[in-house]
């Protein structure tokens, strides 16, 4: 079934590229881009790894057995804030379930050393943070989600076999409900 | 050979069924909220302003459209283009299609947006616009906005105020230097000419309304 799958993705996919390309050499380029996760820019003194869309995408994109939560947050976010306790009380808990979670910061770089360090370190946050700077949202949103408009907080859950977008803020409640979706 | 044309096709159609129910289980399933599409006509408020006064687009008799802009005091994103909200109607509102900004958000939720603080906020930037509250938040919902900041141009018509473009400002929070497309001046201009906008709805960063 999984290969069958496979079969059917790598079809859609040469299809899709075709329809781009016409005539155009696109082709080798997007194939080769997808594979590529290390265009990581190294700032001097920032704790986390900041991504463009192109560095993060991988990310988003993973094919082992993990379930992966990416919330998309700010500091600045206060609905953001309220629910990141939830996604660290779920990251402990779930420990023996296979679920990582990367916590994707849109903090302006201005934020990075004033707002965003700060706020990890007084709050001890265990979760993965990396910080996504790329001003062309237009371009970027619909890959993560076409149903996605931008409001943050923003969630993607998803694993190999499924995925899920989700443009609001999560409860406990609301969180596990939607997580064991995915584990169980 | 008819036969393999037979299987062929049986495995045309299953492929075709094997994608089509991927392509709609790779979808999200939720509800995403409603409001209004391109192509819409808006049903007009009446909202207060900063300066007391109530305010609808019946209001503005000469005015070829409308670019409404919901907005905040306190949205970071929001902030970053206010100077650009400024020049839009600056540049737009003596060609008849004046900005109308109105706060979502319940002050109640937000102390920073209340009406207060929404005028202290306009007087300071210089606001040259109508700057309205959505009180009771009836408004937003109507227009389908999720964020601020989150545009709305409308095209008045002998059927109303119809949707034209839905979306952010340009393709640049950060640096308005650094901006390639310019998404709604080119809609208003487009508009104005007569000729079909090419780019009627774009996405953007913003604070969700509370």
């Amino acid at each position: 079934m999984n290969r069958l799958l496979v079969f059917v993705l790598l079809l859609i996919v040469l299809v899709s590229c075709k329809q781009k390309q016409e005539g155009d050499e696109v082709k080798t380029d997007t194939m080769e881009s997808e594979q590529v996760p290390d265009n990581v820019m190294v700032a001097a003194d920032v704790n986390f790894p900041i991504y463009d869309f192109d560095g993060l995408e991988p990310l988003l994109h993973r094919e082992d057995d993990h379930t992966y939560i990416i919330n998309f947050w700010a500091t600045w976010c206060k609905p953001c804030l309220e629910e990141l306790p939830y996604f660290e009380q779920v990251l402990e808990e779930q420990k023996n379930n296979k679920v990582k979670i990367i916590l994707v910061s849109l903090d302006m770089p201005h934020m990075w050393k004033s707002n965003l360090e700060p706020y990890v370190a007084k709050k001890g946050i265990k979760s993965e943070v990396v910080i996504l700077d790329d001003p062309k949202q237009n371009d970027w949103i619909p890959k993560v989600s076409e149903e996605w408009g931008g409001a943050i907080p923003a969630t993607l859950i998803y694993n190999k076999d499924k995925r899920e977008f989700y443009e609001k803020g999560f409860t406990y409640e609301e969180l596990n409900a939607e997580l064991n979706k995915f584990i169980n | 050979m008819r036969k393999l044309k037979i299987l062929g096709a049986v495995v045309l159609v299953f492929l075709l069924g094997a994608a089509f129910s991927m392509g709609t289980h790779a979808r999200n399933t939720h509800i995403v909220a409603k409001g209004y599409a391109v192509g819409d006509v808006v049903v007009d408020f009446t909202l207060k302003n900063i300066d007391g006064s109530m305010v609808s687009l019946a209001d503005f008799a000469t005015a070829k459209g409308f670019l409404v802009i919901f907005t905040c005091n306190t949205c970071p994103y929001a902030q970053a283009y206010e100077d650009r909200i400024i020049a839009l109607d600056a540049k737009y509102k003596s060609k008849g299609v004046p900005v109308i900004a109105i706060n979502p958000n319940n002050p109640d939720a937000k102390p920073g947006d209340s009406f207060a603080k929404m005028q202290e906020r306009a007087k300071s930037k210089g606001f040259t616009f109508p700057y309205l509250l959505d009180e009771g938040q009836k408004v937003y919902p109507q227009f389908g906005a999720t964020r601020t900041p989150h545009v709305f141009l409308l095209q008045k018509t002998d059927g109303g105020n119809v949707v034209r473009y839905i979306g952010a400002i340009d393709d640049n929070y950060q640096d308005a230097s650094q901006v390639e497309e310019k998404f709604v001046e080119n809609a208003i201009d487009a508009m104005l000419a007569g000729k079909e906008i090419e780019v009627t709805t774009t996405k953007a960063i913003g604070c969700g309304i509370k």
